[in-house]
């Protein structure tokens, strides 16, 4: 290796290393607020008051606004990341707790348990298009970023409910596993992944055909089977790894996205609930629903890098650019 | 199983009628149905309960314990029957008199009905399991805790959704056993329902190997000179213990127990601290979902009974969805088998034991305005399902299975 090399390697390493203004919020449900993440630092920097009970969070597609689910405050918050002002209220219904953007950036689609529906909301004029009955307990929403699929989890009904986003209709029903959590698309639309809670288990789903390619299920030496209560999922873009959020297992589970085998369990917070990609996607952070804390995961070799006491209850998060 | 994953866009055809159907079935009022194929239709039956002596102003009297539970169970298969093609309806016949129970059931069973679920004492239930008309009929029992019923006889027919008084006391025990409190002051109330709970009680303790103490009677007397004060001190007295266990189902004196023993020590059992499969204290595992929507419906709280009845309802909904069936038969053989559970808001699956009928389930371990823990408690271990560390294992039974 040649002298000229050096400072240019270790430039690169400094880049890959160094984090760019990323900010990472997470929602505090029993804090009514927001905590704020400062992702170079891995600081907590500021906790925002916002409302009852904040619960779903998302990132707009022009990344400058939150939306938040005041859950008791049966509305979704939308929220300018530059001085945390609410620039509008949405009517999600009630009880909003998970919701996700279109594809197209245009929309929610929000899960209302109580009433078992979801209610579809035009962000522009901020009104309620549509609410769509589903199953008992509607819980996981995913929208599929080709465009084709929303799809909504109910938890009591045990069904995976396949709505056309260009009719607001129900065209297809999946039955799963007992109490289905959360639903999320691989970046290339072929897949669904559904985790179920008291099922223990990860269903991976053919887009195409919406039926089962293969039934994940985990063990973990030492922990008993019934701690076993897969929550959060969220598949890379490469789809070389899914992660799996195991709730009082207190891991998240990696999963190989090519042989759908558990590759690693990496130990983190209690109850880890919900989890976010940086945008980057080097990194991981999941929500630790009991220890009150995030833990900051570094995906080049799926080590846990840092838990952070954020607030009571931290719920969902997400990182902005 | 083979039905476990398939999906249902056969029947989206048939979604708009099935949910106009619903709509007229959740009050509970039987509605002739147009389409009788992928229909079920399930029967509460139940003895009128008695006003039983006004203990406190706190607790009123509730009359219909058990129906509001059944009806949003139906609501609930329901909106899933939306998408099955499936439709339930709960008709309910209440009799007030013991022995028009089995007249009634029997009435219904010639009229061809297979699904009942059955709110009545334990007396009644044995006599309606003994009926050549209960070969292959599906009846959940939501009312007994009764042991004798889940032993020696073995009334395997019968499904018990609530827990047996072994399985409370054995979830009182294990917790008993973590705090150490190993000596136990047994207070036994006057009715036959005390004995038998202080007989589980006394079970409890030689299976964890811990110790009754000293036994005393309440008596019910009128004596004008008794008062909680005077009579709890000196009813407590005695040899030391660690714990007060409380026999007193029908809650006649076993709240005047604390804060008044001789000795200063916890009150557990009928009172104090108590096993239940449900509490309105209970909100883990999404179980504050189905508080707000109970309460939503009955404008009260759930009570074990109601929650036992949504359960029931529930269980024959998860497996008409599972099997796609709606007849006792293939749902029978389904309940019964190695594939079949169903989850009740405890973050666990829930399942039948198949020597006795019993639900297996956790325990909630409540005091009045705080749920304690959740039994099994961690630690205690089972070789086959920890859930059977609750209540009479196989072994214990006798039964055949």
């Amino acid at each position: 290796m040649t002298k000229a090399w050096v400072p240019t390697m270790v430039l690169a390493c400094l880049l890959a290393g160094s984090v760019e203004a990323e900010m990472v919020y997470v929602t505090l449900e029993k804090d009514n607020a927001i905590a704020v993440v400062d992702a170079s630092s891995q600081k907590l920097i500021a906790t925002h008051e916002i409302g009852q009970r904040p619960r779903g969070i998302a990132l707009s597609k022009e990344g400058r606004h939150l939306f938040v689910a005041v859950s008791d405050d049966d509305t979704i918050l939308m929220i300018d990341t530059e001085d945390f002002s609410v620039v509008g209220r949405l009517p999600s219904g009630e009880d909003p707790e998970t919701f996700v953007l279109g594809a197209e950036g245009k929309r929610l689609y929000v899960s209302n348990e109580d009433d078992n529906l979801v209610t579809v909301i035009d962000i522009v004029s901020g009104k309620a298009i549509k609410t769509i009955p589903v199953g008992v307990e509607p819980e996981g929403i995913a929208s599929s970023p080709d465009g084709q699929w929303i799809v909504s989890t109910s938890e009591t009904t045990n069904m995976v409910h396949w709505i056309d986003p260009a009719t607001l209709e129900i065209i297809d029903n999946t039955l799963v596993d007992p109490r289905p959590r959360a639903a999320a698309f691989t970046a290339d639309s072929k897949q669904l992944w559904v985790t179920s809670e008291i099922g223990g288990s990860l269903q991976v789903i053919d887009v195409e055909s919406r039926q089962q390619v293969k039934r994940v299920t985990f063990e973990i030496p030492g922990v008993r089977p019934e701690k076993i209560q897969p929550v959060g999922v969220v598949i890379d873009r490469e789809r070389k790894f899914g992660y799996v959020a195991i709730g009082p297992a207190n891991r998240v589970a990696v999963v190989d996205a090519a042989t759908l085998e558990v590759k690693d369990y990496l130990l983190v917070g209690q109850r880890v609930w919900n989890l976010a990609f940086s945008p980057d996607q080097k990194r991981l952070y999941t929500t630790n629903g009991v220890s009150n804390d995030i833990s900051i995961i570094d995906l080049g070799e799926h080590r846990v890098l840092k838990s952070l006491v954020v607030g009571r209850y931290p719920w969902g998060v997400v990182a902005k650019p | 199983m083979f039905a476990r994953f398939f999906t249902f866009r056969r029947f989206l055809i048939m979604a708009p009628v099935m949910a106009g159907l619903c709509v007229f079935s959740i009050s509970g009022v039987a509605v002739a149905a147009e389409t009788s194929d992928n229909q079920l239709e399930i029967v509460f039956l139940a003895l009128e309960d008695k006003v039983p002596p006004a203990l406190s102003n706190l607790d009123p009297f509730i009359a219909n314990e058990g129906i509001p539970g059944a009806e949003l169970a139906i609501d609930d298969n329901n909106t899933t029957g939306r998408f099955t093609g499936q439709s339930f309806i709960l008709t309910v016949v209440e009799v007030r008199d013991r022995t028009s129970v089995i007249s009634a059931y029997q009435r219904k069973r010639s009229e061809g009905r297979s699904f009942f679920v059955t709110r009545v004492p334990a007396n009644i239930l044995r006599q309606i399991a003994a009926l050549p008309a209960s070969a292959d009929s599906l009846v959940f029992d939501i009312s007994t805790s009764d042991d004798s019923l889940r032993t020696g006889r073995c009334d395997s027919r019968i499904f018990h959704i609530r827990p047996s008084r072994a399985m409370r006391t054995d979830a009182l025990a294990q917790y008993m056993l973590k705090k150490r409190w190993r000596n136990w002051f047994l207070v036994i109330g006057p009715t036959e329902a005390d004995r038998l709970y202080a007989k589980a009680v006394r079970r409890a303790a030689r299976r964890f190997g811990m110790k009754v103490v000293t036994e005393r009677a309440w008596e019910t007397t009128h004596d004008a000179r008794r008062t909680a004060q005077s009579e709890v001190s000196v009813l407590t007295q005695g040899d030391d213990y660690d714990v007060i266990v409380v026999a007193d189902e029908q809650g006649l004196f076993g709240e005047y127990l604390s804060y008044r023993t001789w000795l200063p020590r916890p009150v557990i059992g009928t009172q104090g601290l108590i096993g239940t499969s449900w509490d309105r204290n209970h909100e883990q595992w999404g179980a504050v979902q189905l508080q707000n929507r109970f309460r939503e419906k009955a404008h009260r709280w759930m009570t074990e009974q109601d929650y036992a009845a949504w359960l029931a309802i529930r269980v024959i909904g998860e497996a008409a969805t599972r099997t796609a069936r709606v007849d006792a038969q293939g749902l029978e053989s389904y309940i019964r088998g190695e594939d079949f559970s169903v989850a009740g808001f405890k973050g666990k699956k829930l399942s039948f034991r198949p020597w006795n009928g019993q639900l297996r389930q956790p325990l909630l371990l409540a005091s009045a305005r705080s749920l304690v823990a959740v039994a099994p408690l961690e630690g205690f271990l089972h070789p086959g399902n920890e859930l059977d560390t609750l209540g009479y294992d196989r072994m214990e039974t006798g039964c055949p299975r």
